[in-house]
């Protein structure tokens, strides 16, 4: 069990809390750094392909992290920003736009779209608020059909790999780098946010809305910001997963997608950086583990075709159920379980029932 | 005579055809402790809220020292410096008793959002003032023990204390407290009553209170004003308002 012992503010600030904190991830920075060399010859490629998927995956998650997990917004459109994202950088790619430019100019785009889908966010809320999101989701994919001058309709876009600074992009091991690079500075900037006044009043908006505006939070502006933030994260990602599939078209970009991206964050654990990470690396794996475990299963359950999608709906029915806080909440209690073994109590992470909450104006 | 700090004149709001105050008069002055009293329903919390500016008046002004509080958004109310707590404890749940205090104190943060996501050393600078700030208000109500706990996790009378404390920490020259005292024990009830006279003379912070524990209102009250229905029956001393015959009607019947 490890006590920190507190003698400056600094120690609650920092983004590391301790030196072993700092030894671990520097461990982990390392070893993601030098995946490439480590891996096998024979399945590196389709490793270092998983990784950048993962990555790309948790830029996303992080996004709507930001916006569902620390805001409290729920968002059933969010593969319509990552379709804006994606249609952005393919459209200025082919016009000769060098990537750092097209890139900035999907995180900005994406941003102004999201700004005007959180105008109704700032009027409706809960299941309201995904259905209108939801709606959202429809029309760009209707748009991103019928636009043919500009997105070429259903036959899509084809993408030419990413030229960063004269280095063509063009393997596996070099997108892995750049996904992982992009995903290290939106952790780095989002960390920097919630330990700051505008992250913390997202939290306080999530929590209790009367309170926080009482404290003095605007609550339009601040969830305008949340809306603006993560649809220009989810812009980005959507930029590189354009880049990562190399060809888009509306039908990749549907509601079962946006479903997809909340998996991410419930599985992983709602409302922690960590639970974002986990959650895409989840996505990403479990259709794998899936397929790996057909060769094991009776012929009439590996041949049916909606396989993966029961065993996806299951497990986010039961991580509901039994592990609200997913992963890293899992993750969390083993933890504690070895660090205060033998003391651990299955009550310790119990939470007490809320207080009744009459009169509330929410 | 001290100034007058916040005045309410001839406030009224209709909800629909129930008409929740009615015509209600009174004025806080600049360093007393003032209460309003009366039976449940009778209007207290609703007033609460029509200074928060959650509700809009529909008859009637409220001014907060020169300044006409009509047509504010809530947010602007804590910036002028105006800090509430609520009967039902509107605490932020899903954050630590420090993380709590420090929403407190986003009435003063200011920064701009590319500041904050590249943290740069103004900001953790600021952080270090706001940290500073709470730290003082963590000592003067003996939340220590407190600062990194969850307050998902916290006994009743700890959240009221820290919900207190997320009042003092807007920095606010006028309090308002709906019922500190409910859901308290003797014990806890008394260390409410210390502070709020410990929040009047040293920190010199005016006190405006919905309370009906009246043991507390006499002990800390300089005024009260007795509700009834949404209209006001009596203004005084604790002593003049708990013997006038209409408020001794309105509680126990004739």
């Amino acid at each position: 069990m490890r006590f920190i012992f507190k003698t400056e503010y600094d120690q609650d600030i920092r983004l590391f809390k301790h030196g072993g904190a700092k030894f671990w991830y520097g461990l982990l920075a390392l070893a993601l750094l030098a995946a490439p060399s480590l891996l096998d010859e024979g399945t590196r490629d389709y490793y270092l392909s998983q990784m950048g998927f993962i990555c790309v995956y948790a830029i996303i998650g992080l996004g709507l992290m930001l916006l569902t997990g620390f805001t409290g917004q729920v968002s059933l459109g969010h593969a319509a920003f990552l379709a804006i994202g994606a249609y952005a950088e393919a459209i200025l790619q082919a016009r000769g736009w060098p990537f750092p430019l097209s890139i900035a100019a999907a995180f900005f785009v994406t941003g102004i779209a999201g700004i005007v889908i959180g105008l109704p966010a700032l009027r409706v809320k809960g299941i309201y608020l995904a259905i209108a999101t939801q709606a959202f989701g429809f029309i760009v994919e209707e748009i991103l059909a019928r636009w043919e001058s500009l997105t070429n309709g259903n036959s899509g876009l084809h993408l030419k790999p990413v030229d960063f600074f004269g280095i063509a992009i063009d393997t596996e091991a070099r997108f892995y780098y750049l996904a992982l690079g992009l995903l290290a500075l939106v952790l780095l900037g989002m960390v920097n946010l919630m330990r700051s006044p505008t992250g913390r009043a997202f939290v306080a908006i999530r929590d209790s809305e009367i309170s926080a505006q009482s404290m003095g939070i605007h609550l339009a502006k601040y969830k305008t910001i949340a809306f603006a933030l993560s649809a220009a994260i989810t812009g980005v990602a959507g930029a590189l997963y354009a880049h990562k599939l190399q060809f888009i078209s509306p039908e990749q970009f549907n509601v079962l997608v946006s479903i997809q991206l909340l998996m991410i964050i419930f599985i992983g654990g709602i409302g922690s950086f960590h639970g974002a990470i986990f959650g895409a690396i989840f996505v990403i794996a479990m259709p794998e583990a899936i397929s790996a475990a057909k060769d094991w299963l009776p012929a009439a359950i590996a041949g049916q075709p909606g396989l993966e999608p029961t065993v996806f709906g299951l497990i986010l029915i039961l991580v509901i159920l039994f592990e609200p806080t997913g992963i890293y909440g899992r993750w969390l209690k083993i933890r504690t379980y070895f660090t205060l073994f033998p003391f651990y109590r299955r009550a310790m992470f119990k939470r007490q029932k809320a207080y009744m909450k009459s009169e509330r104006l929410r | 005579m001290a100034a007058i700090m916040l005045s309410a004149e001839h406030i009224s709001i209709r909800f629909g055809g129930l008409v929740a105050v009615n015509d209600v008069s009174f004025e806080v002055r600049e360093g007393e402790v003032y209460t309003i009293i009366g039976p449940n329903g009778a209007g207290k919390t609703t007033i609460f809220n029509l200074i928060s500016q959650i509700y809009p008046v529909t008859g009637g002004r409220i001014r907060f020292g020169d300044r006409d509080l009509g047509g504010l958004s809530p947010h602007r109310v804590a910036a002028l410096g105006i800090a509430r707590t609520f009967q039902n404890i509107e605490l932020f749940e899903h954050a630590t008793v420090l993380h709590n205090l420090l929403i407190g104190r986003h009435a003063h943060a200011n920064a701009g959002l590319l500041q904050e996501i590249f943290f740069t050393p103004a900001q953790r600078r600021m952080e270090f003032a706001h940290r500073e700030k709470v730290e003082e208000v963590i000592d003067f109500l003996d939340l220590q023990h407190y600062r990194d706990s969850l307050v998902a996790g916290l006994p009743y009378g700890v959240r009221k204390v820290v919900e207190l404390a997320r009042a003092l920490c807007v920095e606010p020259t006028l309090l308002l407290l709906d019922e500190p005292s409910s859901g308290l024990n003797l014990e806890e009830t008394d260390d409410m009553a210390f502070w709020i006279d410990d929040i009047k003379n040293d920190l010199g912070i005016t006190v405006l209170m919905v309370e009906h524990d009246m043991n507390l209102v006499a002990r800390v009250s300089d005024r009260v004003l007795a509700l009834n229905y949404g209209q006001a029956m009596a203004e005084g001393t604790p002593q003049e308002v708990q013997s006038h015959p209409a408020v001794i009607e309105a509680y126990l019947g004739t």
